[in-house]
């Protein structure tokens, strides 16, 4: 992969970034308006008690100079404190981002491998009953909410048969330590990520399932076949690996959406991550907060689509030379 | 010469009727697509005639304090009542208007933008195109929910909100989609001729190129519903729906706050769930059979 490539790819993810920065000032400053206005709407503040609160929350000068202002606390990652806890944002973010990661990061990986294998099921006996029963299960999935489904899995397995807690990261009796505890975080999250698994499956389901079906009518799988080799092994060594090519691509411009994936779902099962975090910022609205959530969330999505960009130009070489 | 001007007009409507009632008849063979189409029309009837086969009166708390809270299906039928006595059937019917109407109008915004954008994009090579799809990058990139939230928050709840904030988040494929078909559109004879005789750019445009495309819009439209009906149903969920209408999501946001989940009223989160779950099959049914007609690839895997 020449440098030349990946600079190009790199600069582009750059320039969206600085998209974003603008695009993030511009929405909460200035279509926002005045989030002091706002936030004490109703109550009797005098003059120099709104500047106050404006010099605290780092909103007073012109436009410019707070957007300047603005551009180099980002850089620095100071996202400023939080209207209802007066944390910094940054802080709560990190301390609310590794649920958030495990749950969603064991969801996506099951999703992909689950999702792959009923892919290559369907399109290996496309037109027969399991392809069928595959395809429709995939596309049900696809069309309910998600957090609909959390809630169907949760009153089922949770409220009428009573195996798994209705919600939480853990037992508050549970010692926060050892093996015990990972247990029973392992157990708090069971139901939450069969909801984000079942959730993403149907995605790489039916790509994996279009792919091979592109591959299967390539002249070398039937050489392969014409070779005598069984139908296994045409189909593991020679059809499955070319196919996976748009998985893999898939695969990492999901990892990107890991951090922002599970708004709804986390909600549903008071899974306390960044996606619960963004819904209590939604009341208030608490702006510093969600304004530091939106480009957590967008940046990790940027960089991961630089990664697949690369996966891609990487695995298939057709793209880098086009 | 106006006279061959309206003949030429004429034999273009002709050919396109002609391709309509082909197409038409392609569809109607297809089960699924004609399954995805009663069904939709039977939901848009339910939408329309919402106080006629409800009493709206039911929707409000106000109006409802003789009724029993939490009432079961089998006590004040059809559907029961949830929490504060409100009929679940009227919420139901009444929120079907509001789920259809954000989602075909979200939509309506979304191929707008898309179209225009993909054509301009797709026409116009160089730099307003370099830009154009900079800008449709940046909205595929940029994660959709949090956008939507954050729009959605800082815009405020209301019904014209939602719809502007999943029209504005939800144009960057159909953008796509139509500037990679305007670019070998552009390409075809008849475009050449037509500019070989003087045609300029707004007469390509919108008398060669749009008509091309349209089936393509046609079929994209389809898809984009079910999309902009489930967004909805997720902001509404989280609340930042219109708070004084009732719709399939906000039906899901009050359930759960009201506790229908751990006292299992399924009466109350059912309904709305199947509901979402029927009409975005349906339309992804009409969408996928209206892509095989258009699409001769698909239609010749179908057929072996």
């Amino acid at each position: 992969m020449s440098a030349r490539f990946v600079a190009g790819k790199a600069l582009a993810s750059l320039v969206t970034l600085a998209f974003v920065l603008v695009f993030n000032y511009f929405l909460f400053r200035v279509v926002a308006g005045d989030p002091v206005a706002n936030l004490f709407r109703g109550r009797n503040l005098s003059d120099s008690q709104k500047e106050q609160l404006r010099q605290q929350f780092g909103l007073d000068g012109s436009q410019v100079e707070q957007f300047f202002r603005y551009l180099e606390q980002t850089v620095t990652l100071n996202f400023g404190r939080s209207y209802t806890s007066n944390e910094p944002v940054m802080s709560e973010i990190a301390s609310r981002a590794w649920p958030t990661i495990a749950l969603v990061g064991v969801s996506a990986i099951l999703s992909a491998l689950i999702g792959v294998l009923l892919g290559v099921i369907a399109a290996w006996n496309r037109g027969r009953k399991s392809d069928y029963a595959a395809t429709s299960f995939t596309m049900t999935t696809y069309s309910m909410p998600d957090f609909w489904l959390g809630m169907l899995l949760l009153v089922f397995f949770a409220v009428v048969l009573g195996w798994f807690p209705v919600g939480g990261l853990s037992d508050p009796n549970t010692p926060d330590e050892g093996l015990a505890y990972v247990l029973d975080v392992a157990w708090h999250m069971f139901l939450p990520a069969l909801t984000l698994t079942l959730a993403y499956l149907g995605e790489y389901t039916l790509i994996m399932r279009s792919s091979l079906l592109d591959t299967m009518r390539e002249d070398y799988l039937v050489l392969a076949r014409a070779k005598g080799l069984r139908d296994v092994v045409v189909r593991n060594r020679h059809a499955v690996p070319n196919a996976m090519l748009p998985v893999i691509t898939l695969v990492a411009i999901n990892l990107g959406f890991v951090l922002s994936g599970a708004i709804a779902v986390e909600t549903i099962y008071s899974w306390p991550g960044l996606g619960l975090l963004t819904y209590q910022a939604l009341t208030g609205p608490d702006l510093p907060l969600l304004q530091g959530l939106f480009l957590v969330f967008s940046a990790s999505v940027i960089v991961f689509n630089f990664v697949a960009d690369l996966a891609y130009a990487y695995l298939d070489p057709r793209v880098r030379y086009a | 010469m106006s006279t061959i001007q309206a003949s030429a007009r004429g034999i273009a409507w002709q050919r396109r009727r002609r391709a309509f009632a082909l197409a038409w008849a392609d569809y109607r063979s297809s089960v699924p697509g004609m399954i995805g189409l009663v069904t939709l029309v039977a939901f848009v009837l339910m939408a329309l005639l919402a106080p006629v086969i409800s009493d709206g009166s039911e929707l409000r708390a106000v109006n409802t304090t003789n009724n029993p809270v939490w009432a079961t299906p089998g006590d004040f039928p059809p559907l029961g009542t949830d929490n504060l006595g409100r009929s679940i059937w009227a919420q139901l019917v009444f929120g079907a208007r509001i789920s259809l109407l954000v989602g075909l109008a979200a939509t309506a915004i979304a191929i707008v933008i898309g179209a225009i954008v993909g054509i301009v994009a797709g026409f116009f090579g160089g730099i307003p195109s370099g830009v154009l799809m900079r800008v449709t990058e940046w909205f595929l990139v940029i994660p959709f929910l949090p956008l939507a939230i954050v729009l959605a928050t800082v815009l405020g709840p209301s019904i014209v909100n939602i719809v502007f904030v999943i029209g504005i988040t939800s144009w960057p494929g159909t953008a796509r989609l139509v500037r990679a078909q305007v670019l070998t559109l552009k390409e075809r004879l008849y475009v050449d001729r037509s500019r070989a005789l003087g045609a300029g750019g707004g007469h390509l445009m919108t008398r060669h190129v749009l008509p091309n495309v349209s089936p393509l819009i046609l079929a994209n439209t389809t898809l984009t519903v079910p999309i902009a009906i489930l967004s909805e149903t997720t902001l509404s969920f989280l609340g930042l729906g219109d708070p004084t209408r009732a719709s399939w999501g906000k039906m899901l946001d009050e359930a759960f706050a009201a506790g229908a989940l751990t006292r299992n009223a399924w009466w109350y989160y059912l309904p709305p769930g199947v509901c979402i779950l029927i009409v975005v099959m349906a339309f992804v049914l009409c969408g996928q059979a209206l892509e095989e007609i258009l699409d001769p690839r698909l239609r010749e895997r179908r057929r072996r």
